[in-house]
């Protein structure tokens, strides 16, 4: 109508500048610290992985190609790390899901003094990882833990020897020690979940006749269902990266039986300050850690389209 | 019926009895041997308190050895990067939960992928990286590594305190004749307190447990963290448990304390970072 | 006080425009209701005047100055939410002084204000108290409070009393016309009720799919709905309608529903001769007469208490009737019935309104 209309369908240029930006104030210093910390070293150790980086060694960071991933093949340590990454993440994995779930289903009913039970259940995930693998490490220490004696009173074990140092027991310690810390994670999470079933679901299926059983596998289960996958699934990436305990607890010993890759990993950029060769082994687990995602997203899809 | 549901009844405070007890069992030791006396540790290994309980351990500890330099140098990192994490998480935070922006995909995106990562692989760069910069063997290096690490989760812990709030609070604001951002301070934030006093704790926690980079970017005891120091002390002096345990008991409170502060938070904290520990 | 002009403004989210162009001239101090379903486009407008949604197209003014990219906070408008949107973490007094003291009045002005506005609204002994603690219509009042505090150009309310119960409802209605009659403040009122529409407004814009059907006063309205949709949502229990088609001679015309059946009706310009058209009536200017000239069958009796409502069928199309004669409380299987003349609307195949 007026003939300045498009001039003033537009903000003036400073205002649109200052509406555009705003998101991106707020959110620049997280936005640059992660790129700078995380995003750039990871860049940083895919190159890594290529090149011949010795911490000791200063004529090293030259361009090896494959190098470092033919040495991988023939690696032992690595084939064992590998197999034992499997067995540590499984067994971790499934008894921390197993035992968390049960908890989770018995403090689910009301009872007296469960705001204290939960405190005190929960407690083991506030403890510091290391000092839960020292923790541990301790118990299972005949010179000072009760658990190779009361092995030993049961007549399992023919004396009271550390299983941390038997090359075919080591692997229960660690995982002892991690489903001790993470079933609180577990049913802290399936809690949340079976508290938002709807309760009245329950009272109709009662009085529709449902036992106790029924209820369960017909109400609890498929309401359950969607966070046990994305837990279960979440997790398993989380812990065949937690090499902590391992760490604290054997070092990846005796005789490597111990070492995860994570571990394994930190061992030769620690110890022998091969950071080459562990980015090597790094995009090695990262590309199966990519492989295992894949393999979940499909998963995902071909159940969605089952529906 | 009425003596099923009693047995039942029975089962249950069992199982919950059983869970109880292997929950505190280790940290209940931890606290045996801390207060066993030397020359009874031996004697009686398997008892389940000593027959004179001392002090003496917590006092040697605490007097005459470096881990009152680890706990402070604990303190520091752990306290420094909890503000600074939850400074700018709650900036990001806000933007996820209230702007639709061009990048606002990516930046999810970026933040789900550092969670997918394992974190072991940035041991070595990061360690290149922070070695020209003198930010080895140095608490700063160490807050600034942390708190990158801890940022995306806090991110979408604040992000989902933040949607909590409803987004009439500011508007109104806004009408009354604030901007987005004095919104943002003097009513979007005193209601997120909670969440902000739940984050700072996660984030204590988290930065309190680390052993792996402290280990890696630390080595004299000047800097060393609470993990770092007990676990060389474990590696030099592997026979004075009493003391090492005591220490342990030590490096407890904070967490515990943190986990009291944090607890009614347990479950949003878990599912915001459903891949973090 | 100011007046508002609204002018080809459109809303677009992405590819989908859920506002088409509305054009609205509201003059000093009168109160305009925006009335029509949820989605209908009304809290959109209401926001993108408040400043709190972009404007896509068009031009709004406020107090003659073009505000279209003015910050919610330079435009001097005061809103009330259905939330209320109370800031929970402020007493009282705190919540309806921010806007001052966001703009650095001196505490002694502030304490004026905030004094007068709680007289005004009874909120005298609840100024210290926090939003928690305060019922539903008192947080409603102190949302009113922190508005008139200010003084602003303009009120906006966005369905502000659609939280509270049916009784409080009505009380708060009256106390919200009583105010403006004493500040003769210009508003802009957001409902889905067209009781309160029709109760609080000076002119009414009924809108629907974002567009707006008609503009004009209450009675207007209801007198003279403009088409099917302002016919149909002004009113309860709603107009009743007959469909059929229009047909015309001899300066006689009348509309033949399905099954034959011709009502007559006064001839009317703009409609077609064998076009469809129908046929409006409202429940309560239905006659119930023994010697009517339409048989229905009675399905249903709603007593109300101020009348009674009937549902009844007639050749095949639903139908009801207010009436106020409790005689009908136990009627007959069927019953006779008249269209006054003067009562009837009558709209052309495109649902508009024919005279």
């Amino acid at each position: 109508m007026t003939p300045d209309v498009t001039s003033r369908s537009r903000a003036p240029l400073m205002r649109r500048l200052a509406i555009a930006s705003e998101p991106y104030l707020y959110s620049a210093p997280a936005f640059f610290l992660i790129v700078a910390v995380m995003l750039v070293p990871l860049v940083l150790g895919i190159s890594y992985a290529f090149r011949d980086v010795q911490l000791l060694n200063p004529f090293s960071g030259g361009f090896i190609g494959l190098d470092h991933f033919r040495t991988l093949s023939e690696d032992q340590a690595f084939l064992r790390a590998l197999k034992n990454t499997l067995w540590w993440t499984g067994a971790s994995v499934f008894f921390q899901f197993v035992f968390g779930l049960i908890l989770a289903l018995l403090l689910d009913k009301p009872f007296a003094g469960r705001g204290l039970v939960q405190a005190l259940v929960f407690l083991p995930w506030a403890v510091p990882t290391f000092l839960a693998g020292l923790n541990w490490a301790w118990l299972f220490n005949p010179v000072i833990g009760p658990i190779p004696h009361w092995l030993y009173a049961l007549g399992i074990f023919s004396e009271p020897n550390n299983i941390l140092s038997d090359p075919h027991m080591a692997m229960w310690g660690p995982i002892i020690a991690n489903v001790w810390w993470g079933i609180p994670f577990f049913a802290i999470t399936m809690l949340a979940a079976l508290q938002s079933i709807p309760r009245d679901l329950y009272e109709a299926a009662a009085i529709d006749g449902a036992s106790g059983l029924q209820r369960f596998m017909s109400i609890t289960l498929p309401f359950l269902a969607p966070t046990i996958a994305i837990t279960v699934l979440l997790r398993t990436v989380w812990i065949a990266n937690f090499a902590d305990l391992i760490v604290v607890m054997t070092n990846g010993g005796p005789a490597d039986r111990t070492q995860i890759v994570a571990s394994y990993i930190f061992t030769q950029a620690f110890k022998r300050l091969d950071f080459g060769y562990a980015s090597a082994i790094a995009l090695v687990l990262l590309g199966l850690l990519l492989i295992y995602s894949m393999l979940i997203v499909l998963l995902r899809q071909t159940l969605l389209n089952k529906d | 019926m009425r003596a099923k549901k009693l047995s039942l009844t029975i089962a249950h405070r069992l199982a919950i009895l059983a869970y109880i007890v292997f929950a505190l069992f280790p940290l209940f030791w931890l606290l045996k041997v801390a207060v066993t006396p030397n020359d009874l540790l031996y004697s009686e290994g398997v008892r389940m308190w000593p027959s004179r309980a001392t002090l003496e351990h917590f006092e040697f500890v605490i007097a005459h050895s470096a881990f009152p330099t680890f706990f402070r140098n604990s303190v520091i990192v752990s306290g420094s990067t909890a503000i600074a994490v939850t400074i700018i998480a709650s900036l990001a935070g806000y933007a996820l939960s209230r702007f639709s922006f061009r990048a606002k995909y990516w930046l999810i995106a970026l933040m789900l992928i550092t969670q997918m990562f394992p974190l072991v692989m940035l041991v070595a760069p990061i360690f290149k990286m922070l070695t020209p910069l003198g930010l080895t063997n140095s608490l700063a290096g160490l807050v600034i590594v942390y708190t990158a690490f801890n940022a995306p989760f806090a991110t979408f812990l604040m992000q989902s305190f933040f949607d909590g709030i409803p987004k009439d609070l500011e508007e109104a604001a806004m009408i009354d004749g604030a901007t987005q951002f004095k919104a943002f301070r003097q009513i979007i934030l005193p209601l997120t307190l909670p969440g902000i006093a739940a984050t700072l704790g996660f984030v204590f926690t988290a930065a309190w447990s680390e052993l792996l980079f402290a280990l890696m970017l630390i080595s004299g005891n000047d800097a060393a963290t609470f993990p770092v120091g007990l676990l060389s002390f474990v590696s030099k002096f592997s026979v004075d448990f009493g003391q090492m345990m005591a220490a342990g008991v030590l490096a407890l409170i904070p967490a515990c304390l943190f986990f009291l502060l944090i607890q009614r938070y347990l479950v949003q904290g878990l599912t915001a970072g459903a891949v973090k520990g | 006080m100011a007046s508002i002009d609204v002018q080809g403004v459109r809303k677009n989210y992405g590819d989908v425009e859920v506002l088409h162009g509305v054009d609205l001239t509201i003059r000093d101090g009168e109160f305009i209701v925006l009335v029509g379903p949820s989605g209908c486009g009304k809290s959109t407008l209401l926001r993108m005047i408040a400043g709190l949604e972009e404007v896509t197209g068009g031009d709004i003014h406020i107090a003659g100055k073009h505000v279209n990219h003015l910050a919610p906070k330079d435009r001097d408008i005061a809103m009330v939410f259905q939330s209320y949107a109370l800031y929970p973490h402020m007493s009282v007094a705190d919540n309806m002084s921010y806007s001052l003291r966001l703009r650095k009045t001196p505490k002694e002005k502030i304490a004026s204000a905030v004094g007068a506005a709680a007289a005004k609204l009874g909120l005298d002994p609840l100024l210290e108290r926090r939003p928690k603690a305060l019922s539903g219509g008192q947080r409603q009042r102190v949302a009113m409070g922190r508005a008139i505090v200010r003084q602003p150009k303009a009120f906006l309310f966005d369905e502000p009393l659609s939280n509270l119960d049916a009784r409080l409802r009505e009380q708060m209605r009256a106390e919200i016309k009583k105010m403006h009659g004493d500040l003769g403040a210009t508003s802009i009122y957001v409902t889905h009720d067209q009781i309160e529409a029709m109760t609080l407004a000076d002119r009414i814009v009924a809108m629907h799919a974002g567009v707006v059907q008609q503009i004009g006063s209450p009675l207007d309205l209801y007198d003279r709905p403009a088409n099917l949709f302002v016919a149909g949502f002004i009113g309860s229990p709603g107009m009743n309608f007959l469909e059929g088609t229009y047909h015309s001679g001899d300066g006689k015309a009348d509309i033949r529903l399905s099954d034959g059946t011709a009502i007559p009706i006064r001839p009317r310009e703009g409609l077609r001769d064998g076009y469809a058209a129908t046929l409006g009536i409202r429940p309560e200017h239905v006659e119930l007469k023994e010697d009517g000239s339409w048989q229905a069958d009675v399905e249903l009796v709603e007593p109300t208490g101020l009348g009674i409502i009937l549902h009844l069928s007639i050749h095949g199309q639903s139908f009801k009737i207010f009436t106020a004669d409790r005689a009908v409380l136990s009627p007959p299987p069927s019953l006779q019935v008249n269209f006054p003349e003067e009562h009837l609307h009558v709209f052309d195949e495109d649902g508009n309104r024919a005279d």
